[in-house]
């Protein structure tokens, strides 16, 4: 009777932990083969046929395509540079300059990666659309309510995520500092 | 007490296993993955040009609104497949993905130098298949081996503006994607 016990409690005990396990990193993922600069995190492996098992896990739950190499890499931002949560009904001010790129864009999703609709149809910029000061450097304002410039609505989102897109760059699985990936910071410059 | 310590690290080390067999099973049983949501709306061998990427049509998560898509789904079992894909205006790109949502290979307009994007695609056995010669003839040919008989061959063209969508949806809609009717060792006798 008590080897059944402990047999029935080693099973239940297994059960829960492999698959809370698995549950866990492949919703929140892992830091293997990870690269992060600033708030910004990439996973350029993911695009190879080297990605790992936990990678594969996680794009087979959620359903995305993930960028392959030769195309370009994205990078994730879901805090800012302060470790605070990105929140929609708070300005955030994306600024600075991106790495070498062909063509970079920023785009705005909910948690679940849906865009975010707006009036505007804006969900994002492009490294052609962008307004940038005479040096170069451009200034995305993130907020709820209308602002001059680059504004990117959040209709007011408690949670988002920014993704930024480099297409055609040599940033990449050999990246692994600011210095060959300069990437825009991201502050949070005040809250109603 | 011996004993019921014993059955908490064999529950341990079997929830281990668990873990590490049900991580590397999820892209094999995982039915909303990026493949199979495709497989619903797309061709086989054929390109199906996506709707724009809309807050409402959400097909995959987290796809880049500033990018025309279409898709390729192939299954190389009846034979190798030629692509071709005009290049548009500002960026395109040719992305191929395995069964497992694997991006095994990327290729962007400028890689590829030319204004069309031509490819063929074939499994490591059709490959080996081909006659030497025709090999060496056509080194401007690219030839890719899919590590799999089944995939997804990602056409995506950027609009830079919102206002050039359409036109970056036309130049993939005039992309072509099929069986190779004439066997190739056939055509290389005739040669001969």
């Amino acid at each position: 009777m008590r080897l059944i016990f402990l047999t029935l409690l080693a099973l239940a005990i297994a059960t829960a932990v492999g698959l809370g396990l698995t549950w866990t990193t492949a919703t929140r993922g892992t830091d293997l083969g990870t690269l992060t600069i600033g708030a910004w995190t990439a996973r350029p492996r993911t695009g190879t046929s080297e990605i790992d098992p936990y990678a594969r896990a996680s794009i087979a739950r959620s359903g995305e395509l993930p960028i392959g190499t030769g195309d370009g890499v994205t990078f994730t931002a879901t805090t800012d540079d302060k470790k605070k949560p990105l929140d929609g009904r708070c300005d955030v001010v994306v600024s600075g300059v991106t790495p070498a790129a062909r063509f970079w864009t920023l785009s705005l999703y909910d948690t679940k990666g849906r865009l975010v609709a707006n009036t505007l149809q804006r969900y994002g910029f492009t490294s052609q659309e962008v307004v940038r000061s005479a040096d170069g450097a451009f200034e995305i304002r993130i907020a709820a309510r209308s602002r001059s410039g680059n504004w990117l609505p959040t209709s007011a989102l408690e949670r988002y995520v920014l993704m930024l897109r480099l297409y055609d760059t040599p940033v990449g699985v050999a990246t692994r500092t600011q210095k060959d990936a300069p990437m825009p910071a991201i502050a949070t410059v005040g809250c109603p | 007490m011996i004993r019921l310590l014993f059955a908490l690290i064999a529950g341990v080390v079997l929830g281990g296993i668990v873990h590490l067999v049900s991580v590397l099973a999820l892209p094999r049983i995982a039915t909303q993955d990026a493949y199979s949501r495709l497989a619903a709306v797309t061709k086989e061998n054929a390109v199906t040009t996506l709707p724009q990427t809309e807050p409402s049509n959400a097909l995959l998560p987290f796809m880049d609104p500033a990018f025309a898509m279409a898709v390729c789904r192939y299954d190389l079992s009846k034979g190798p497949i030629k692509l071709t894909v005009p290049v548009s205006q500002s960026y395109t790109s040719v992305s191929f993905y395995t069964r497992s949502d694997v991006a095994y290979y990327a290729i962007n307009d400028r890689s590829a130098g030319r204004r069309v994007i031509e490819l063929d695609l074939m499994t490591e056995a059709q490959h080996e298949a081909l006659p030497e010669e025709e090999d060496v003839t056509s080194a401007d040919r690219l030839i890719i081996d899919s590590p799999t008989a089944t995939g997804l061959i990602v056409l995506k063209a950027l609009a830079a503006e919102p206002g050039l969508m359409a036109q970056a949806q036309a130049s993939l809609a005039a992309s072509n994607c099929r069986v190779q009717t004439d066997p190739p060792a056939a055509q290389v006798k005739g040669k001969r």
